[in-house]
C-alpha cells in the first residue's frame, strides 16, 4: 500500500473541488453575472460617450471584478467546515499548507478565470480598445489570484463566525488594494496605447509573494477554526 | 473543561470514554486526534509527542467526528476516492469491497445528500476502514444505525483489533466488542 | 542565555503587579511632556512663512502619525510571539493595543483633515500620506472587528494574530504602492528634519512631543493589559487575593 505524495493529494483536491464547483454552477455563475450587470450599470449611470467611458474602463472593470470575486470567497471552505471534510483534510496527513494552496487554484479556476474570460467582451462594451485587451486579461488574471490568496486567508480566519461574510469584505479588500492600484493603472495605460509593462510585472511579484506566503497563513487558520 | 485524564492504550486495546453529555468526551477525542491542543498537558504516539511530526501521526490516524464528513453532491464511491485518496492509493476494487461490506453496494453511485442518515453513517465507516490507520478514534459510531448495523460495525471494530490496531470510542452505551475486553473509561 | 525574566515578566501576575507600579512612571512624565511640548509648539514656535499659524497642529499630527504606525508594528510582534511561543499575555497585550493604534490613525485622520482646510481649502484630499493613514485604520477596524465577532477567547487570539501578522507584511506594500499612486504631494515632514524649513524652536516641541506620545501610549497599554489580564484571569486564585489585599 502506498501512501498518496503531495502532488497526488493536490490534484485530487484540485478536481474534487472542481468538480464540486460544476455540480454547484450557480457559485460559478454568480460573478460572472455580477461583473455583467456591474458593467452594464456604469454607461447607463454616466454616458454612453464610449470616449468617455474609455477614461474610466480600467477602474470599472477592476473594482466590478474585485467585488465580483469577494463574493465567491466565502464558499471556499464554508461546506467543508459544515460537513466536516475539513477535520479530515486536516488529519489528511498531508501538508495543510499546500492542500490549502490546491483548494486556492481550484477555487480560482472555478471563480477568477471566467471573469477573465468574460472581461473582453466587457471591455469592449465600455470603448476599450482591441490592443489593450491582453494587458486587461492578464492584469485581471493576476487581479484575481491575489484576491482568491488574500481572500482565502480571511475566508480561513472568518469561518463558523455569525458575521462572517461582513468581516469578510472588512478583512480582505484593504490587503487588496494595491493590486487595484496597479491592475487598474496598467489597464488605463494600455487603453492610453502606453507600455504597461512596469505596473504588470509589480502586479506579478504580488502575485507570486502571496501566492507564497497565504497558504501558510491559510493552514494556520485553518487549524485555529478547530479550537 | 477537562482536568487530569490520563490514558494510555497499547496495540490491539479497546477503550470506550463513557460519561455524561457535555461532560468533554469530544473534547478529548479532538485533543487526541491533535485537532486541539490542550492547555496542560499532551499527547505521545509510540513515545514521541504528536507535535513533533504531527503529519506522520496523522496518518496513523482514522478519525470519525460528530459529522460524517461526507461532501453531499459526491456519489458514495467519490467521497470514498477523495477521502481515502489524500492518505494512500485506493483501488476502485477496494472501495466497492469496501462498500459492499457496509452494506451500500446499491447506492454507491447515489449522491451522500439523499443517503439516510444511518447509510451516511456507514458510508463513513467505509472511510475509517479504508484508511489503513492503526488508531482509530471513534466518536459516538454507533449514532443513527439499526441493530444490523451496530453488529456490523463492532465485527469491524474486532478485526481492527485483531489486526494488531487501537480503538477509541466515545459512546453513551458500553459497545460490545467480540473476542475482546473493553476498557471503560468514565469521565466526571 | 536565561530566560527566566522573561517567562516571570510574562506571568500574568507578576505583570499585573509591575503594571500597576509602573503606570504612573509612564503617566506624569508624559502629561509633563506633553505640556512642555504644546507650550513650545504653540507658543514659543515661529509661525511658519508659508502656513502661518496653521502649521502648528502638526504637534499633534505628526507624533498620532507616528504612533498609528508604531502600534500596528508592535502589536505584530506581541502576536507573533504569543502565536510562536503560546505565550498568553502577550495576546492580551496586541488585544489592549489595537484600539489605542485605531484611535491614533483616527485622530491622525481629523487632525490631517482639519490641517488640509486651510492649506488645501477641502477637508480631504486624496493625498497619499492620508490615504494610507486611512487604509490603516481599516486594518485596525478589521482586526478589532474579527476578534469581537470570536467567543472563544484562545481562537480569537490566535486568529487576530495571523491576521495581524498578515496585515503587517501587507502594509509597507499598501504604503509604498499608494505613494507609487499619488506623488504629488509634500513629503513626510520627519525628512524634512535636515532642511533648514524647520527652525529648531519649530523642531524641539515636536520631539519632546513625540517622547510624550511615546510615554502616554506606554501608560495608556498598562492600564487595558490590566483591565484585560482582570477579564482574563477572572477566575484565577491569585486574582482574588491580590484584589482583597
Amino acid at each position: 500500500m502506498m501512501q498518496t505524495s503531495i502532488t497526488q493529494a493536490m490534484a485530487l483536491i484540485y478536481r474534487g473541488d472542481l468538480i464540486l464547483a460544476f455540480r454547484r454552477w450557480e457559485q460559478i455563475a454568480q460573478p460572472v453575472v455580477f461583473l455583467a450587470m456591474v458593467t452594464t450599470l456604469v454607461p447607463l449611470a454616466l454616458s454612453p460617450e464610449l470616449g468617455e467611458l474609455r477614461e474610466i474602463a480600467g477602474g470599472v472593470l477592476w473594482i466590478a471584478a474585485l467585488l465580483a470575486a469577494l463574493l465567491g470567497l466565502e464558499f471556499l471552505y464554508r461546506s467543508d467546515h459544515a460537513d466536516g471534510t475539513l477535520e479530515q483534510m486536516l488529519l489528511s496527513g498531508q501538508p495543510l499548507a499546500l492542500i490549502a494552496l490546491a483548494k486556492t487554484a481550484a477555487h480560482w479556476t472555478a471563480s477568477g478565470l471566467p471573469l477573465v474570460l468574460v472581461s473582453p467582451l466587457l471591455a469592449v462594451g465600455l470603448g476599450v480598445p482591441a490592443d489593450a485587451l491582453v494587458v486587461l486579461m492578464t492584469s485581471l488574471a493576476l487581479g484575481t489570484g491575489i484576491l482568491s490568496s488574500l481572500g482565502a486567508v480571511g475566508a480561513a480566519l472568518t469561518l463558523g463566525l455569525r458575521r462572517g461574510s461582513v468581516l469578510l469584505s472588512l478583512l480582505v479588500l484593504p490587503l487588496a488594494m494595491p493590486a487595484l492600484i496597479f491592475g487598474a493603472r496598467a489597464v488605463d495605460m494600455a487603453i492610453h496605447g502606453e507600455v504597461a509593462r512596469g505596473p504588470l510585472l509589480l502586479l506579478g511579484a504580488m502575485f507570486v509573494l502571496s501566492l507564497t506566503l497565504s497558504p501558510m497563513a491559510v493552514a494556520a487558520a485553518l487549524r485555529i477554526s478547530q479550537e | 473543561m477537562l482536568r487530569g485524564v490520563s490514558l494510555e492504550l497499547a496495540a490491539g486495546q479497546v477503550v470506550h470514554i463513557a460519561g455524561s453529555n457535555g461532560v468533554g468526551k469530544t473534547t478529548l477525542l479532538r485533543v487526541l486526534a491533535g485537532l486541539l491542543t490542550a492547555e496542560q498537558g499532551g499527547v505521545s504516539w509510540q513515545g514521541r509527542p504528536v507535535t513533533a511530526s504531527f503529519e506522520v501521526y496523522a496518518a496513523t490516524l482514522a478519525y470519525l467526528g460528530h459529522s460524517d464528513a461526507l461532501k453531499a453532491d459526491f456519489t458514495a464511491r467519490e467521497n470514498l476516492r477523495h477521502e481515502v485518496g489524500l492518505r494512500r492509493d485506493v483501488t476502485p476494487a477496494e472501495i466497492d469491497d469496501a462498500l459492499a461490506r457496509v452494506g451500500l453496494a446499491g447506492c454507491r453511485d447515489l449522491p451522500a445528500r439523499v443517503l439516510s442518515a444511518g447509510q451516511r453513517r456507514r458510508l463513513a465507516m467505509a472511510r475509517v476502514m479504508l484508511s489503513a490507520a492503526s488508531l482509530w478514534i471513534l466518536d459516538e459510531p454507533f449514532t443513527n444505525l439499526d441493530h444490523v448495523g451496530v453488529v456490523l460495525l463492532s465485527g469491524v471494530i474486532a478485526e481492527q483489533l485483531d489486526a494488531g490496531g487501537a480503538v477509541i470510542i466515545a459512546a453513551h452505551q458500553p459497545p460490545a466488542i467480540p473476542r475482546h475486553t473493553v476498557r471503560c473509561v468514565e469521565l466526571v | 542565555m536565561n530566560w527566566t525574566w522573561f517567562h516571570k515578566l510574562a506571568s500574568p501576575p507578576h505583570f499585573y503587579r509591575l503594571a500597576g507600579r509602573i503606570t504612573p512612571w509612564l503617566g506624569w512624565p508624559a502629561f509633563l511632556l506633553i505640556v512642555i511640548g504644546l507650550y513650545g509648539g504653540l507658543v514659543l514656535a515661529p509661525p511658519d512663512y508659508q502656513q502661518g499659524d496653521a502649521f502648528r497642529i502638526v504637534y499633534v499630527h505628526a507624533p498620532s502619525a507616528w504612533m498609528s504606525m508604531f502600534i500596528y508594528g508592535m502589536m505584530a510582534i506581541a502576536a507573533a510571539i504569543g502565536l510562536i511561543w503560546r505565550i498568553k499575555l502577550a495576546h492580551a497585550v496586541a488585544a489592549a493595543a489595537a484600539p489605542v493604534g485605531a484611535w491614533f490613525t483616527f485622530v491622525t485622520l481629523v487632525t490631517g483633515s482639519l490641517w488640509g482646510r486651510p492649506m488645501w481649502g477641502t477637508w480631504w484630499q486624496w493625498d497619499a500620506r492620508m490615504t494610507s493613514e486611512l487604509i490603516l485604520l481599516f486594518l485596525y477596524l478589521g482586526l478589532i472587528a474579527l476578534r469581537a465577532s470570536i467567543d472563544d477567547r484562545e481562537r480569537a487570539d490566535r486568529a487576530s494574530a495571523v491576521l495581524a501578522l498578515v496585515g503587517v507584511v501587507n502594509l509597507p506594500i499598501i504604503h509604498y504602492s499608494v505613494y507609487w499612486w499619488n506623488t504629488l504631494h509634500q513629503g513626510s515632514t520627519i525628512t524634512k528634519f535636515g532642511k533648514p524649513s524647520i527652525t529648531f524652536d519649530m523642531l524641539w516641541p515636536l520631539l519632546v512631543m513625540f517622547v510624550a506620545f511615546k510615554l502616554f501610549f506606554g501608560m495608556v497599554l498598562m492600564l487595558r493589559v490590566r483591565g484585560e489580564v482582570l477579564r482574563r484571569e477572572r477566575d484565577a486564585s491569585w486574582l482574588r487575593e491580590e484584589l482583597t489585599r
